[in-house]
């Protein structure tokens, strides 16, 4: 079966090692974010890899009318439908701590703009009756830290909305898959102090790919951050106020 | 872009930098970055010593702009990003019928290495350097501006840029001639040679269109110079072969792996693999090119000061005399590795300041150890002696005059990257210690 794969926020390097990898397997990718010399790039190296389809989309988290535009053009696909979403911003906490304006694009590029376009996107799996939704969110969602807690509840309410669209898209013969990955190699992270166990891009494109195959609902990559989270989750809330980590 | 502190080396570890990095993952962002913050591009860090280096100032690691661009199937000619590697273009065309032209003994260099230090590779007595196949460069250069760089157009800028070390300018993009391979899979033939003298015949006679020798540096008197020889084609049609399981060295061996004991206890059972007679077998493309590559991290052996890749190339006329020199004193001094490979190579070259020359290359590694710096300065003055070169890409302890009185184009070199830098934005540690331009910081 052809299989589709629209990867919003394509620019970055995990969806990057994703849509490779997807070319690789000979599915076709529509690279949607804002830099379109980028995606241009990005779309002729999948093209070369062995996409049937690379076309580069605009997409922008803060503007929900250029949605339809993406819609109208998965519609001219046959076989499944599938999305993955790389979106996401995460400014210092202490710029936010400054101008509290800043959590607005923070909310909207990590959790409500791409739950909008999973919103107008849902029916199109319902409709096909299968496809999957990739949602990256992160480990700084499962518990609010006094170093990114912006960030983090703005992936928590993505993550709650994912479950929810799980719950939606499973009776239709869809399926949700939430990946929650722990440092990775990217520019978002590049020369942050305190990094440890971290993993590459390409690492986390790979368990992605197989947690789809694999239809897992919540994944941690690398996986022990399931293991480092447990433990983070359950610190009596008493203690964890007082910790730095 | 934010910057990164760090310290960071070439693939020996022996010499190591402090400074701020840059690792953008858009071109808009490497020219945003360009308006306030220039330096010089890295890779992936494979060349030897400080090719890669610039302690205590500013380089960008290119190594995530790694794009293929476009690709005609009628010609053959691919464009790709500097930061790709040669192995990920080679695994990604190999089944679609084309390889590069050269590729070097790893495959782990970028496309923008490759260029800077216009490598050469086992097919080098034929088909010449890495350069020779570069059709066109994107130069991102000291002024802000992007030229394109052609051998027709910009002969001087597109000589200084090819094994230019990074000293004209940021490497975007560059478009290559691939050739076409019928297969991945290689037809190999190895046989022993039992002597320097048998190894030299053999690689004179050899036709084979890869041709490379694994040489014993521990051996002595009548077997000084044995080995074995390589001689490979690329398959007409695809069989079965099996890709070797990747392995990785976890941590820092212990410096008695690379005793000379045990370095001659490794060659001599090494030596024996192959039988008296020869043998011939199919081996997949990658293992081929880059037999190393399958073990991750393997300049751990070493242990963690790092080791040293003496190369040298010596012209026809004086490489026998030169090469039995250099063999004495490398098992007289039991410091070698098993790491020694020698080749023919021709006189294809594409840059100033490119390595090759018509005549033999010896490559050994070295463990840095206290006696490793003298024995490398020995076969320094041998190559000297002998009219020949020493690599930079895998040069770290060369003397600035030497490394003058073996590349001759030099002047052309500086005069040409001077006019391109006027000041220095892209010098490097290389570039000072060997004072290969001269330009007052």
């Amino acid at each position: 079966m052809n299989q589709s794969w629209v990867i919003l926020g394509a620019s970055s390097a995990m969806a990057r090692g994703f849509a490779r990898r997807v070319a690789d397997q000979g599915g076709s990718v529509f690279l949607a974010g804002r830099d379109m010399d980028d995606l241009r790039a990005s779309a002729a190296d999948c093209a070369l890899r062995g996409a049937p389809v690379a076309e580069a989309l605009v997409f922008d988290a803060r503007k929900p009318v250029g949605f339809q535009a993406i819609y109208d053009r998965l519609a001219l696909e046959d076989g499944m439908l599938n999305v993955a979403v790389f979106v996401g911003s995460m400014p210092d906490q202490s710029d936010i701590d400054k101008d509290p304006s800043l959590i607005d694009g923070v909310v909207t590029d990590s959790f409500t703009g791409p739950a909008r376009f999973l919103q107008g996107f849902a029916p199109m799996i319902e409709e096909r009756g299968g496809g999957t939704v990739v949602g990256v969110g992160s480990v700084a969602g499962d518990r609010g830290r006094i170093g990114n807690y912006v960030y983090g509840s703005a992936k928590a309410g993505f993550a709650t909305y994912l479950s929810g669209l799980r719950n939606r898209l499973t009776r239709a013969g869809g399926h949700v898959v939430t990946v929650k990955p722990g440092f990775v190699d990217t520019g978002m992270t590049w020369g942050l102090p305190g990094m440890f166990l971290v993993a590459t891009p390409d690492d986390v494109a790979r368990d992605i790919l197989k947690a789809v195959e694999k239809k897992k609902n919540v994944i941690y990559t690398p996986f022990f951050w399931r293991y480092i989270m447990l433990i983070i989750r359950h610190i009596p809330e008493a203690i964890f106020k007082k910790m730095s980590i | 872009m934010r910057w990164k502190t760090a310290e960071y080396t070439g693939w020996g570890r022996v010499l190591k930098a402090t400074g701020d990095m840059a690792r953008p993952e858009r071109v808009s962002a490497l020219k945003s970055l360009w308006a306030d913050s220039k330096g010089p591009a890295i890779g992936n860090r494979r060349s030897y010593g400080d090719v890669c280096l610039n302690d205590k100032g500013r380089a960008i690691d290119m190594t995530r702009l790694n794009r293929m661009v476009a690709f005609d199937p009628l010609t053959g000619i691919l464009e790709a990003e500097a930061g790709i590697t040669l192995g990920e273009i080679t695994q990604v065309f190999a089944t679609k019928g084309w390889i590069p032209h050269v590729v070097p003994g790893t495959g782990f260099v970028t496309l923008g290495g490759a260029i800077a230090n216009d490598v050469h590779g086992k097919n080098h007595h034929g088909a010449g350097s890495f350069g020779q196949y570069v059709n066109r460069i994107n130069l991102l250069g000291a002024n802000g501006k992007t030229r394109i760089v052609t051998p027709g157009d910009t002969p001087d800028l597109f000589k200084a840029t090819i094994g230019g070390l990074g000293q004209t300018g940021v490497i975007l993009s560059a478009e290559i001639q691939l050739k076409p391979c019928a297969s991945a899979i290689m037809d190999v033939r190895e046989n022993r040679a039992e002597g320097l003298d048998e190894f030299l015949a053999m690689l004179d006679r050899s036709t084979a269109t890869y041709c490379v020798g694994w040489i014993d540096a521990t051996a002595k008197g009548s077997t000084l110079g044995r080995g074995i020889l390589e001689e490979a084609e690329i398959r007409d049609h695809t069989v079965q072969a099996k890709l070797s399981r990747a392995k990785s060295v976890p941590r820092d061996a212990p410096s008695f792996a690379m005793s000379a004991p045990l370095v001659r206890l490794f060659n001599a059972l090494y030596y024996r693999r192959v039988p008296q007679d020869g043998r011939r077998l199919d081996r997949p493309m990658q293992d081929f090119f880059f037999p190393l590559d399958r073990i991750h991290n393997v300049n751990r052996l070493y242990g963690k000061n790092g080791f040293h890749q003496f190369q040298c190339v010596l012209p026809d006329a004086t490489a026998r005399e030169g090469l039995a020199e250099m063999l004495r004193a490398i098992s007289k001094a039991g410091l070698a590795s098993p790491l020694a490979v020698i080749k023919k190579m021709g006189p294809g070259r594409a840059g100033f300041m490119s390595f090759p020359m018509q005549g033999y290359t010896l490559a050994v590694d070295f463990q840095n150890r206290p006696r490793a710096a003298g024995l490398i300065a020995d076969l320094e003055e041998i190559t000297l002696k002998s009219g020949g070169r020493i690599y930079l890409a895998k040069d770290a302890l060369t003397r600035a005059d030497s490394i003058a009185e073996m590349y001759d184009e030099l002047p052309d070199f500086t005069r040409v990257v001077n006019a391109a830098d006027p000041k220095g934005v892209f010098l490097t540690d290389m570039v000072r210690r060997l004072k290969l331009r001269k330009i007052k910081p």
